[in-house]
């Protein structure tokens, strides 16, 4: 457990998990048999070695993340990997751009290898409220074409958003596909300034989930269909990742009127 | 030597004394990838309705102490597409299913009962008068024992099959076995109880309810005294009535408790949220449980509380 920034850099060993893809996540139990949180915590996978390690990055900022903060070398967590489904990778070496919000950026530095090994360009922007929330700076800079920083309060790079400078990157490097991690209404914006710059977005949602295996239904969102009908998806099992331009974004955390199932007037 | 660990709800048979418990499973073919379904005592599948149905917005969960309130609305995706779908692939895997039923009114349930009357491969099926996540509270049948009496009398009534009905309960009335005299009375062959309790967590930097539907039904072993309590006191009223208990439930030695108070058999809940492979382990547990107390059978400790 190691201090990045304002994160913390968890290693744990994995020898069963084996192939993991960027986008994957997983789902840790916490607060030990007999504790009161019974919900498991799902992060995004930041590194693996297949058949060795995961690697995580979080902020302890409740009692689950708190109790992960606390353990130490040798202390066993109970985690189920990989699950979801991971970032689709195009099949003809096309330009990309990664964008991250804060620890967003943590499953990017395996999708950046894995596209440069498709042989795509990679640029990436990075963006946080202020310099210490930034995350992975220099890993992907490392496996990337260029880098652009942006902060809310300019401690680090260009002030503003990831958004304020995403369409002149996509501009310039003629890029095809985005890459998104990272709070909702900044995958909102990336993936309406990626439609409008005709480039295709993939978002990894961020959604709380109980289960993150299927069964419970909390995590769900208004997603459009291949069949053009709007569902109420599960964010673990059919994402996290989605098409951008499939995510009904200004809908989330409502049922929308025209979804599936949907409330009728007059009754359920 | 082992501890047989078989029983039954009614003319049900089961080979094991854990199942799912309804809405914490889906329709059993997630927790494949956990362990053999199949060897389950049953998947209890999430309560399925006539029409395809979204749930409620999000937010949907809030964790609380030892439990949580969900608010998911019985989002499912009809009885057509649940047969043609979910059904076919529990019959196909051999899986011992009880089909949990929710309608919006009493012919709803009518109508559910007689469509799953006819297909092969339901083993049982329970009847949800008690989803707490609906708009009005006059739509929790199990809060009057009149509407609740009214639905079982309908579903009982093109019941045309062998498997049992069970009543899921609430635990939020006053006098639960007064609900359950009543069920008995309409023809249930048992009841499933408890469903959750109504609750609300409210966010004070937003301030305003943090579930996105408002109140939810509060689950895990915050509510586990409520259970045992309500099984016991059905049981003393009612010693012949097979139950099945659920309600926070998280290892061997909570669910000899529940067997201990009443049930014949329990689902696993909640805690399959933090552990998938909770039903099979549960059972496990409940083997150790009771061969280090000297019994032979599940069986014989049904109800054993009442009688020191």
């Amino acid at each position: 457990m190691t201090p990045v920034g304002g994160y913390l850099h968890m290693i744990v060993d994995a020898p069963e998990v084996s192939e993991v893809q960027p986008g994957h996540f997983a789902a840790l139990a916490v607060g030990g048999p007999n504790g009161a949180t019974l919900l498991r915590r799902a992060f995004s996978i930041h590194k693996s070695t297949p058949g060795e390690t995961l690697e995580f990055i979080f902020a302890p900022h409740g009692p689950g993340t708190q109790w992960l903060a606390n353990q130490r070398a040798g202390d066993v967590i109970d985690i189920i990997a990989p699950l979801g489904k991971p970032f689709i990778l195009p099949k003809q070496p096309i330009a990309c751009v990664i964008v991250a919000g804060g620890y967003g950026a943590a499953p990017m530095e395996l999708l950046a290898r894995e596209l440069r090994a498709h042989n795509c360009r990679v640029d990436v922007v990075l963006g946080a409220g202020t310099q210490e929330k930034l995350f992975g700076v220099l890993d992907l800079k490392s496996v990337s074409d260029s880098l652009v920083v942006t902060t809310d309060d300019g401690t680090s790079g260009v002030r503003g958003r990831v958004t304020d400078v995403l369409a002149g990157v996509i501009t310039k490097n003629n890029s095809q596909a985005v890459y998104a991690c990272g709070p909702m209404p900044m995958l909102q914006a990336v993936a309406e300034v990626a439609q409008a710059n005709g480039a295709f977005s993939q978002c990894a949602v961020e959604e709380s989930m109980a289960c993150g295996i299927g069964v419970c239904m909390t995590c769900v969102l208004p997603i459009i269909g291949d069949d053009g009908v709007t569902r109420m998806a599960r964010s673990c099992v059919d994402g996290p990742v989605f098409r951008g331009d499939r995510v009904r974004w200004d809908d989330v955390d409502t049922v929308p009127s025209d979804a599936f199932g949907a409330p009728r007037p007059g009754g359920h | 030597m082992s501890v047989d660990l078989t029983t039954s709800l009614g003319s049900l048979e089961l080979s094991a004394p854990t199942l799912t418990a309804s809405g914490c499973a889906a329709a059993g073919r997630e927790l494949a990838q956990f362990g053999d379904v199949s060897s389950l005592g049953a998947v209890v599948t999430k309560s399925i309705m006539m029409e395809p149905r979204s749930g409620r917005a999000t937010p949907r969960m809030a964790e609380t102490p030892s439990g949580m309130l969900n608010s998911i609305g019985l989002q499912g995706p009809g009885i057509e597409a649940f047969l043609e779908k979910d059904l076919s692939w529990l019959t196909e895997n051999n899986v011992t299913t009880i089909v949990s039923i929710a309608g919006n009114n009493v012919d709803e349930f009518g109508e559910l009962a007689r469509i799953l009357a006819k297909v092969p491969g339901v083993a049982g099926l329970e009847v949800n008068i008690s989803c707490p996540n609906v708009e009005s509270r006059g739509q929790v049948f199990a809060c009057n024992p009149v509407s609740a009496a009214q639905v079982i009398e309908t579903v009982r009534s093109v019941w045309h099959s062998d498997a049992p009905i069970l009543a899921k309960l609430s635990p939020d009335v006053t006098d639960i076995v007064e609900i359950a005299h009543s069920v008995v009375e309409a023809g249930v062959h048992g009841v499933s109880m408890i469903n959750t309790l109504l609750g609300m967590v409210i966010d004070v930097d937003k301030m305003k309810p943090m579930l996105g539907g408002r109140t939810g039904g509060l689950s895990g072993p915050a509510i586990r005294p409520v259970a045992v309590r309500a099984i016991y006191q059905v049981h003393a009223a009612l010693p012949s009535l097979p139950i099945l208990g659920m309600g926070g439930i998280r290892n061997g030695h909570d669910a000899l408790e529940f067997i201990a108070a009443g049930a014949s058999a329990v689902s696993i809940g909640t805690v399959v949220f933090g552990d998938p492979g909770a039903p099979w382990r549960i059972a496990t547990e409940l083997g150790k449980e009771l061969e280090a107390r000297g019994y032979d059978s599940l069986r014989e400790v049904i109800g054993l509380a009442h009688h020191n």
